[in-house]
């Protein structure tokens, strides 16, 4: 055993401290890794509950449709304007539309969107699976030989990552428009210049790496707002908690993990 | 069907919450188990019907060991049992006799309009009519307890656990909801466990009654026998007195 003689006490509690906090958080992780075994395993079992799968197709996709709008219109109208500004003071306003179709396509439409969804649809799953453990709802469907994660998880999972594709197609679509709409509509660049050089500078494979990122986001919303919501204790407070945390986690992971899959989809 | 909790054991971290449990429930009988806040009850109920696993000791529901079962028998095992929680647990996004025939869409292939019959007809029996359509929401408590109650009734279960089927209702709303546990018991002749604090209730539905006590049957027998029980420990908690060997928490 190692003496803890000639150390003061405050370091040895920074330690322990850090040392317990650590211990969570890999704990956190493994669970957070079981819950999506178990989820992946039971999506490609059956009974498929189609109904409820579209259901939340609505719920997650299309009603996040405004929000997903709203964002992609105002970011690329924004991009457009902001790299003129900046493009203009070395005669390269041509190369707004690069730009903004090279952002929206590989970054800003998936990313954009994924924090919208995490913070609408990742929020209400969390809240309602959560509602629905304190009020014991998720062991009634136990109890009536319905196995939860198939019936409540699965199709949230599955709705979240296949709308999140959509989602983030939509959202790259009118990035794109809104960037065209101010780039020439409004600051005056031509138009053909603008579509050829955003045609020809953006390569397929820049909106399939946008679409991977799409899904791989749209799986860590689904996954983090059920793993929150399904392991809800202590009542309305508890509710509460696990909304706020499956928005702030589902954020970082999408944040964090668009740095690694774009450094891997170079 | 017949119940057998033999010698279990259950911790939630270092609270030892059953200790050794052990108790028998014959096929047809009504079993309550009585006791305090927090002295394993709920734990109790969870344990027979599998939302909980002892760590120690065996769970036998008609011969056949929960411990041992794969996901797929504990569902058809399940399907034998009915249960009515405290709150009702109604699914909040489903109507009330989407509710009642949740089990007949999910295990059998009736169609909604049979469907909706037999939940109409289960709803008749614990007395509730023209509510089909409505929401969980719109419903008062006792009505509530009376949907979950039809719900668990919907696939003629033969057991059903009743986990504080009174609580919080008022005298009048919980004596109807005993009344109805006794004349479904009398009607469909099935095996019956409650847990429950309040004494009224648990004469009134009970066969044989159990109290439960620091993680251990402390005493077992007929409600008469409860009534005139020695045990200072049973004597103190069905007289609701404060003192005694059981503390206020």
């Amino acid at each position: 055993m190692v003496s803890m003689i000639g150390f003061p006490g405050s370091i040895i509690n920074v330690v322990e401290v850090v040392g317990r906090k650590t211990s969570r958080f890999i704990a956190d992780v493994g669970k957070v890794l079981i819950f999506f075994w178990h989820t992946l395993r039971w999506t490609f079992s059956r009974p498929f509950y189609a109904k409820n799968i579209l259901k939340q197709m609505e719920q997650i996709g299309v009603n996040s449709i405004p929000v997903v709008l709203t964002t992609a219109l105002s970011t690329g109208m924004v991009l457009a304007l902001q790299s003129y500004t900046g493009f203009k003071r070395f005669g390269a306003e041509t190369l707004i539309g690069t730009v903004v179709s090279l952002s929206m396509t590989r970054e800003l439409g998936p990313v954009l969107t994924g924090l919208m969804v995490a913070g609408r649809a990742g929020a209400a799953m969390a809240a309602e699976l959560g509602t629905m453990r304190v009020t014991e709802q998720i062991d009634a469907l136990t109890t009536l030989a319905t196995n939860p994660m198939k019936y409540l998880v699965v199709p949230r999972f599955i709705a979240s990552t296949i709308m999140m594709f959509f989602l983030s197609v939509l959202g790259m679509i009118i990035g794109v428009a809104g960037g065209y709409f101010v780039g020439v509509k409004v600051l005056g660049t031509n138009p053909v210049t603008y579509i050829n050089n955003s045609i020809n500078y953006t390569e397929v494979t820049d909106i399939w790496y946008g679409l991977i990122k799409a899904l791989v986001f749209g799986a860590v919303v689904g996954i983090i707002g059920c793993y929150k919501g399904f392991n809800t204790e202590g009542g309305a407070e508890g509710v509460g908690k696990a909304t706020t945390g499956a928005v702030v986690i589902s954020c970082m992971l999408i944040l964090i993990l668009d740095y690694f899959l774009s450094a891997l989809l170079w | 069907m017949m119940i057998e909790i033999i010698d279990v054991h259950k911790n939630f971290g270092d609270l030892h919450v059953l200790c050794g449990l052990s108790l028998t429930v014959e096929k047809g009988e009504s079993m309550t188990v009585i006791g305090g806040s927090g002295s394993g009850k709920s734990v109790l109920l969870k344990h027979i019907i599998g939302l909980l696993f002892p760590d120690r000791g065996r769970v036998i529901v008609d011969g056949q060991e929960l411990n041992k079962l794969d996901e797929y028998g504990l569902n058809e095992l399940r399907k034998k049992f009915g249960m009515l929680f405290q709150g009702a647990a109604l699914f909040d996004s489903l109507t009330v006799w989407e509710n009642v025939g949740f089990s007949l869409k999910q295990h059998t292939k009736f169609s909604d309009e049979k469907i909706r019959k037999i939940a109409t007809e289960k709803l008749a029996l614990v007395g509730l009519k023209d509510v089909e359509d409505k929401m969980p929401a719109d419903l008062s408590g006792g009505m509530k307890k009376r949907v979950g109650l039809a719900r668990a009734i919907a696939m003629d279960a033969a057991i059903i656990l009743y986990d504080e089927p009174t609580t919080g209702l008022d005298p009048i709303s919980a004596d109807a909801i005993n009344d109805l546990i006794v004349d479904l018991r009398k009607k469909l002749g099935v095996t019956s466990v409650a847990i429950t604090h309040d004494m009224q209730s648990a004469y009134k539905i009970s066969d044989r009654i159990a109290m439960l006590y620091k993680g251990e049957i402390q005493e077992i027998g007929t409600p008469a026998e409860i009534k005139n029980s020695v045990n200072p420990i049973v004597h103190q908690f069905i007289t609701g007195s404060a003192r005694g060997p059981i503390t206020a928490e």
